[in-house]
């Protein structure tokens, strides 16, 4: 049915729609509107869960961890400092392979602090073992999550999801959304059915101490569902079109007038609709311009990316995250996915963008463009402020 | 010599003459078969559950070193979403440092939320899995090896975290303190904590022949002389009220200290000695453990 509603309300409607059985989490902005919305549907009796309010988001983590070990379908949502103090069992309940959902409404990093949108928290939980999808729209956040779930729970899979989405821009924006019926959501979702869970009836151990020669293969098993996990939520995603009939084609990466594109943008998230007008506005004038737009970033589809960019000339990769003292997180992907391969842009340069809310405008888009000359550069700040940055040591 | 449990199987890894391992039998034995154990990361977790080998014959998990509080919470939470509340006990359990230092707030969470949970907290007195470090529960002038007595200190120079007390003032049905040197009284509690409904916080005062520094054949005989000192007094709270308390007919500090060698350092120190016979003095009057004439 659709709605015109905030995108935090529509999370919270098709997290209903999932019916999780344990919901856990910690207050932090722009985060709080989607768990107060379920927490009211829950004290309405429209959805049957346990909502644990914890004392923080490690706890968080960990209620939904022991939840789901239990066997039930849990849910948990953070962002920025959140997600980095339950950073920890995040990596725990990849490592315990447990099918645990999670939004992270992405917002920058401490310090300085700053409750505004880029997407340094999730990227740079990028080694969890979660696989991480982004949403560039709140119809895509939506449909996101019931896929999360759908992904998580394959036994092929079993690995937890983290669907990240910009915060305001989308947690707090209002749009229109096509929020699925519970029939519909009933017949993609089937009920969870564990491999695994803690049950008197028939008693196991989970979380055990393995030494060196138990270690690796554990570690080697999720790199193998990683890589496998492409083509699953290539076969997940076309299971969905035939649901919904929304078509996110391989769900790895979306091309927008990539085909005959001399250069090419790279980004991922909403910013992705800013560049989609520039293109369109370029594109009326006949340029060849395009986006590839990043839609899973774990699993990383290099094989995609290099099929989408082989015969582009130049690439301007945009990060809304930054690897301090090194190549921008998405741009180290990008050039990776070009290495020792015969074919391949001249030029792959890498701008650094819309930190801490800074907005990404049509203006920034086309500084991008001027940038993106036959001279690469790497890690390029855009919109920054020349009188903010006088101020220097003096030495003494 | 008793036999191999169901719940909790021999060979495992723990020391000789470990005081934990044999309270943490008791504790799942008392507690029975429909048991759920949640665990934090400690000695208990590594000698128990070495992949791929355990021995739990009851669902066990561990996570991480902090958060069995809320790793249980979660196994609850979705216990009575699953309607078996009713027919499953819930334990969680940790050493002193996971349950007092680092997993404070997990635990305090637990307790304040009113999860139906029993909080088992074996205290060693140090972190013994990375080797004697001091913690919040490390006694007055305990020699570890990160508050190590030397010609400027005479140990670790705080008094012992009052763990049972910071739990007893969340508003709790219950909570007690036990010894592995008092079997019977400690399976007698765990039963009485499992039928109650709401958390429940029992701290297991457990030796550490490693750590401690006594013979492997003395556990029993250490714990006991840490009761009937008053340095360990045994207790219960019940809805907040002193309930219970073992009374006891008092065995001068001395006794206690010369049993190990960590507290070595002291035994030419009377004025040291006189602080911890304070101590002593002070449980002894605190919780009325003095046996009636």
């Amino acid at each position: 049915m659709k709605e015109f509603v905030e995108g935090s309300h529509a999370i919270a409607e098709i997290i209903k729609a999932c019916q999780p059985g344990v919901i856990s989490a910690y207050p932090i902005t722009p985060q709080t509107h989607i768990v107060e919305d379920l927490a009211q549907m829950v004290s309405n009796g429209e959805l049957k869960a346990q909502v644990v309010n914890v004392e923080s988001e490690h706890s968080a983590a960990s209620v939904v961890l022991g939840g789901s070990a239990t066997g039930v379908r849990v849910y948990t949502a953070t962002s920025s400092q959140g997600l980095f103090y339950m950073q920890e069992v995040v990596f725990n309940i990849a490592g315990m392979r447990l099918p645990v959902v999670m939004t992270c409404a992405n917002r920058a990093i401490s310090a300085p602090i700053n409750i505004w949108n880029d997407q340094q928290d999730s990227i740079s939980l990028r080694d969890a073992g979660w696989i991480q999808i982004y949403a560039e729209d709140n119809q895509e956040a939506v449909d996101f999550h019931l896929i999360a779930y759908r992904l998580a729970e394959d036994k092929r899979v079993m690995l937890p999801v983290m669907v990240c989405m910009d915060g305001f821009i989308l947690t707090h924006g209002m749009e229109t959304v096509d929020v699925p019926e519970q029939e519909k959501v009933d017949k993609f979702l089937p009920k969870y059915n564990p491999l695994y869970k803690l049950d008197t009836a028939a008693p196991i151990s989970m979380g055990l101490l393995a030494d060196p020669d138990y270690y690796m293969e554990a570690r080697f098993a999720i790199q193998e569902t990683m890589k496998e996990s492409l083509g699953y939520l290539s076969e997940v995603s076309s299971e969905f079109k035939s649901v919904f009939g929304r078509d996110y084609k391989d769900l790895l990466v979306e091309e927008y007038q990539t085909k005959d594109a001399e250069k090419v943008i790279v980004a991922m998230g909403s910013v992705c609709g800013t560049i989609k007008e520039v293109i369109d506005e370029q594109r009326a004038k006949g340029k060849k311009i395009g986006l590839l737009r990043i839609i899973s970033f774990r699993p990383f589809p290099y094989a995609r990316v290099y099929e989408a960019l082989k015969d582009v000339s130049r690439i301007a990769v945009l990060d809304k995250s930054v690897s301090l003292g090194a190549y921008a997180p998405i741009a180290v992907e990008i050039k990776a996915a070009f290495y020792g391969k015969k074919k391949g842009p001249k030029v792959i340069s890498s701008f650094v963008g819309g930190l801490g809310g800074r907005d990404i405008t049509l203006e920034s888009v086309y500084e991008v463009l001027r940038r993106l000359t036959a001279k690469e550069v790497n890690s390029d700040f855009i919109d920054l402020k020349p009188e903010l940055l006088k101020e220097e040591y003096d030495g003494k | 010599m008793m036999e191999n449990s169901p719940v909790f199987k021999s060979g495992h890894t723990a020391c000789a003459g470990c005081g934990q391992a044999i309270a943490a039998r008791l504790v799942i034995e008392a507690a029975g078969p429909n048991t759920i154990v949640a665990n934090n990361t400690g000695c208990l977790e590594v000698f128990t559950t070495k992949y791929p080998e355990t021995a739990w014959g009851v669902p066990w998990i561990h996570s991480l070193f902090e958060n069995s509080a809320a790793v249980a919470s979660g196994i609850e939470a979705a216990l009575i979403y699953l309607g078996k509340k009713d027919v499953t006990n819930m334990i969680c359990q940790g050493g002193d440092g996971s349950s007092g230092d680092i997993g404070l707030q997990a635990l305090s969470g637990m307790l304040e939320r009113g999860h139906d949970i029993l909080y088992v907290c074996y205290d060693n007195e140090a972190y013994m899995n990375t080797g004697v470090q001091r913690s919040g529960l490390t006694p007055f002038d305990t020699n570890t090896t990160t508050s190590p007595a030397g010609a400027c200190s005479s140990g670790n120079v705080r008094p012992k975290k009052a763990m049972p007390e910071i739990c007893n003032a969340h508003g709790i049905p219950y909570v007690a303190t036990a010894s592995a040197g008092f079997p019977q009284d400690l399976t007698r509690k765990v039963k009485k904590a499992i039928s109650i409904k709401g958390p429940k916080y029992i701290q297991v005062h457990v030796p550490c022949p490693l750590g401690w520094r006594h013979e492997t054949n003395q556990m029993l005989t250490v714990a006991r002389l840490a009761v009937e000192t008053g340095l360990y007094p045994l207790f219960e709270y019940e809805n907040g009220i002193l309930a219970n308390r073992k009374q006891i007919v008092p065995k001068p500090v001395v006794e206690y200290l010369k049993s190990q060698g960590r507290f070595k350092h002291l035994l030419n120190n009377p004025e040291e000695i006189k602080k911890i016979q304070e101590i002593a003095d002070h449980n002894i009057q605190k919780y009325n453990l003095k046996v009636e004439a």
